[in-house]
C-alpha cells in the first residue's frame, strides 16, 4: 500500500506540476489587466508542434545527449511561444484594453479558434507524436511483501527539475528585479504605476512573453512525457490549467503553482483510490467547494471596493 | 451607376451559377461520405476517404452507374455526435445525396442514421460496429463489418482459452464504441465464470493514464482489456509499460491503424498488445488488384480502407439494379448478394453480414498480423 501512495504522489507531481506551468500565463495575465486570456492552452498547444518540429530537425542535423536535444529543443520553442504570446497581444487586446470586459474575453475565445484551426490547417489534423526520447526510471520504494516498487520515471524528474528551475527562476524575477518591481505595482494600480514612470504598455506585452514562454516550457514536458498531440489538446490542458489558477488564487503566481500541484494530486488519488470514471467531476466539484466557500482560492487577496 | 452595374454583374452570375449547377446535375449521382477527416481520429478518416475515393473512380472509369458518373461529397464529422448530425443535414438537405457512405464512430453513424432514414436515404457504413446501429427497427441501414458482440465474443474467448486470464482489467473510453466493446466482452467473460477486478471509463482526450495505471499494477492482472480507439490506447500501454506493467492489452479494431505506434510512443512499446478485426481483407483473392493499384499509388490499405471501398460498391450494386432509388436498393440488398471487393457479401433483415469473420490480431513493432 506505501508503495502506492508514494506512485501516486509521484504522479500526481509531475501532472500537477504542468497544469502549475500552463496556470502561471493564465494568472498573470489576469492579475495584470483583469482579463482572462483564453488563447493561452492553444499557445501551448502550438508549443507542442514547435517542439516535434525542433526535435526532428535538430535530430537530422547532429545526433547529441537527450539532455542537450532537450535543451536546444526549449531554446527554440520558448523564443517561438513567447513571440505569438507577444504578437497576440499586441494585435487582439492592446486595441481593446479600455472596451468592456466582454470584449476582451469574447476576442480571447475568438484567438482561441483562430490557432486551433491556424495549426489544424498548416500542420494537418492527424495525432502527431515524437519517439520516445527517455526511458526508465529510479525505484523510490519496494513493497516487502507483494515485491511491487514505485517507480518515478526519468521523465518525471526532468519535469520536476524543470518545473522547480522555472519558478524559482520566476520568483526572482518578481520579487528581486527591477522589472518584477514594475510588474507588481502594474498589477496594484495601473494609472498610479504610469505616473510614477512606468511603461505600463510594456510591462503587459512583459507579463505575455513569460506567461507563453513558460506555456512553451509546458509543451516541451508534455511532448516528452506523453509523446502524442493534436490541435485539439489546447482546450482541455486550458481548462485544467485555468481550474489550477482559480484554485490557487487567480492573480497569485505561488497560488497558480500550489493550484496546479493540488489538481493534479486530487486527481491522481482519487482516480488511484475510488474511481477514475469520475475524476474529472472530483476535479472540479473541487472548483465549485472553493467557489462556494474561498472564493478568492488559496492565496488570493480579497477584492478591496475603492472608494 | 458603377454600383448598378456590380449589381447586375452579381445577379447574372448566380443565375448562371444557379443553371449551371441544374445542367450539371443530370450526368452525375451524388453519394455522401461521411467520417472523422479532422481531429484526433483522422487517421481512421483517411482510411474512408481513400477507400471510397479509390472505388468511385474505378467505378466511373468502368462506366459509371447506369451511364452516370459518381461524384462523392465528403463530410466532416470529427468523430462528434453533434457534428454528424449537422453533416447528415447538410447532406440530405443541401446536396441531395441520395446514399451515404459512413460513418466510422459508432457515436456518430447511430444518431445521422435517423436522419438518412427520414430522407430514405440508404446508409452503409464501413467500420461502424456497435449493434445499437442496425437494431432499431431502421430499414435504411446497413455495415460491411460486424458487430461488437462478435468482436467481443471473439475477444473473451481468447482471453479465457488462449490467454487463461483469471484477473481481467476492463476499460473503456465511455464513448457508444468503446464502452459498447468492453461491455460485449465483460459479458462474455461473466458467462464463463470469469468475472473482471476491475471496471472503468477513462476520458477521451485526456493524456494522463498513469494514477489509472498505478491502481492496475497493485490490483495485478493477468491481462488488460481496452474498449476505445488508438490516441487512449496508445497512451495506456506506454503509461503501463513505463511503470513496469508488462501483461498483455487487449484491444478491438479501434486501433487498427499505423497512427496506433504514434500514439505508443513507437515501435519498441507495441510488444504483446492484441486486437480483434476482421480477417485480413489484404489476402483476399477478390481484392488483389485493388490493393496492388492501392499500392502503386503508394498508399497501404490499412484498416478500414476495403471495407469503405466494399461499402460504396455495394451502394452503386444496389442502386443501378433499383433504377437509383434509394428505398428500393435498401431492399434489394436485404434481399440479394454482392460482389464486392471483399467476397461475396449479404445481408440479414436488419442490415448486419450473415457471416462475420472476427480473429485476433498481434501488434508486433510498427505493423500488426493475424495470429494463427
Amino acid at each position: 500500500m506505501m508503495w502506492e501512495i508514494i506512485q501516486q504522489t509521484v504522479n500526481g507531481l509531475a501532472l500537477g506540476s504542468i497544469y502549475g506551468l500552463i496556470a502561471i500565463g493564465y494568472t498573470m495575465v489576469y492579475g495584470i489587466i483583469g482579463m482572462i486570456n483564453f488563447a493561452h492552452g492553444d499557445i501551448y498547444m502550438l508549443g507542442a508542434y514547435v517542439t516535434a518540429i525542433s526535435i526532428a530537425v535538430i535530430s537530422s542535423i547532429a545526433s547529441m545527449p537527450v539532455v542537450l536535444l532537450l535543451s536546444l529543443t526549449v531554446l527554440i520553442v520558448v523564443p517561438i511561444t513567447a513571440l505569438h504570446g507577444y504578437v497576440l497581444e499586441k494585435i487582439a487586446y492592446k486595441p481593446l484594453r479600455h472596451a468592456q470586459k466582454l470584449s476582451a474575453l469574447i476576442t480571447a475565445i475568438g484567438m482561441s479558434l483562430f490557432l486551433q484551426n491556424y495549426i489544424q490547417i498548416s500542420q494537418g489534423a492527424r495525432n502527431q507524436g515524437i519517439p520516445t526520447l527517455i526511458s526508465g526510471g529510479f525505484t523510490l520504494w519496494t513493497d516487502k511483501i507483494s515485491s511491487l516498487s514505485a517507480v518515478m520515471s526519468y521523465t518525471q524528474v526532468v519535469i520536476l527539475v524543470v518545473t522547480l528551475v522555472s519558478m524559482l527562476t520566476l520568483a526572482y524575477v518578481i520579487k528581486s528585479t527591477s522589472l518584477g518591481r514594475q510588474c507588481r505595482s502594474t498589477q496594484q494600480d495601473q494609472m498610479m504605476s504610469a505616473m510614477l514612470g512606468v511603461n505600463t504598455d510594456r510591462v503587459i506585452s512583459v507579463v505575455f512573453i513569460i506567461g507563453a514562454g513558460l506555456a512553451g516550457v509546458g509543451s516541451v514536458l508534455v511532448t516528452l512525457n506523453y509523446g502524442s498531440f493534436d490541435f485539439f489538446i489546447g482546450f482541455i490542458a486550458g481548462i485544467k490549467a485555468f481550474t489550477a489558477a482559480v484554485l490557487g488564487g487567480i492573480g497569485s503566481v505561488t497560488g497558480a503553482m500550489l493550484g496546479g500541484l493540488l489538481l493534479g494530486m486530487s486527481e491522481s488519488f482519487f482516480s488511484g483510490l475510488v474511481n477514475a470514471d469520475y475524476k474529472d467531476v472530483f476535479a472540479f466539484g473541487l472548483l465549485i467547494f472553493f467557489m462556494v466557500f474561498k472564493p478568492t482560492g488559496l492565496l488570493g487577496t480579497p477584492e478591496v471596493t475603492k472608494v | 451607376m458603377a454600383k448598378n452595374l456590380i449589381k447586375f454583374g452579381l445577379l447574372v452570375g448566380t443565375i448562371s451559377v444557379v443553371l449551371g449547377g441544374c445542367f450539371k446535375k443530370d450526368d452525375t449521382i451524388k453519394i455522401g461520405v461521411a467520417g472523422p477527416f479532422t481531429g484526433q481520429y483522422a487517421a481512421f478518416g483517411e482510411q474512408i476517404h481513400k477507400g471510397t475515393e479509390k472505388a468511385a473512380a474505378d467505378i466511373n472509369a468502368a462506366g459509371g452507374v447506369n451511364g452516370k458518373s459518381i461524384e462523392l461529397v465528403f463530410g466532416d464529422d470529427a468523430c462528434d455526435p453533434k457534428q454528424a448530425v449537422t453533416v447528415a443535414n447538410k447532406l440530405t438537405g443541401q446536396d441531395k445525396v441520395i446514399a451515404v457512405v459512413g460513418h466510422f464512430c459508432s457515436s456518430s453513424s447511430i444518431p445521422a442514421s435517423e436522419i438518412y432514414a427520414a430522407s430514405g436515404i440508404l446508409n452503409v457504413t464501413p467500420a461502424s460496429t456497435n449493434p445499437t446501429y442496425t437494431e432499431r427497427g431502421l430499414d435504411n441501414v446497413f455495415r460491411t463489418c460486424g458487430r461488437d458482440d462478435q468482436q467481443g465474443a471473439v475477444a473473451g474467448n481468447y482471453l479465457i482459452n488462449k490467454l487463461n486470464a483469471k484477473k481481467v482489467v476492463i476499460l473503456h473510453d465511455k464513448d457508444t464504441y468503446g464502452q459498447g466493446l468492453a461491455d460485449a466482452t465483460k459479458k462474455v467473460l461473466n458467462e464463463s465464470g470469469v468475472n473482471e477486478i476491475l471496471y472503468e471509463g477513462v476520458t477521451r482526450g485526456d493524456k494522463d493514464f498513469n494514477a489509472l495505471v498505478t491502481k492496475i499494477k497493485g490490483l495485478g492482472p493477468d491481462v488488460v482489456y481496452f474498449g476505445g480507439l488508438h490516441t487512449e490506447a496508445g497512451l495506456l500501454v506506454r503509461q503501463m509499460r513505463e511503470q513496469g506493467v508488462d501483461v498483455p492489452f487487449i484491444s478491438g479494431d479501434g486501433i487498427v491503424s499505423q497512427d496506433f505506434v504514434i500514439s505508443v510512443g513507437g515501435a519498441q512499446y507495441t510488444k504483446n498488445v492484441f486486437m480483434t478485426f476482421g480477417s485480413d481483407p489484404l489476402k483476399l483473392e477478390t481484392g488483389k488488384k485493388v490493393v496492388e493499384s492501392f499500392k502503386d499509388d503508394g498508399y497501404q490499405p490499412e484498416g478500414y480502407t476495403l471495407y469503405s471501398y466494399a461499402a460504396l460498391q455495394a451502394v452503386v450494386i444496389a442502386l443501378s439494379a433499383t433504377d437509383l432509388d434509394s428505398s428500393a436498393a435498401a431492399m434489394y440488398l436485404k434481399d440479394n448478394s454482392v460482389s464486392t471487393v471483399m467476397g461475396e457479401k449479404s445481408w440479414d433483415s436488419k442490415g448486419d453480414l450473415t457471416v462475420s469473420d472476427y480473429v485476433m490480431y498481434a501488434w508486433d513493432g510498427d505493423s500488426y498480423s493475424e495470429l494463427e
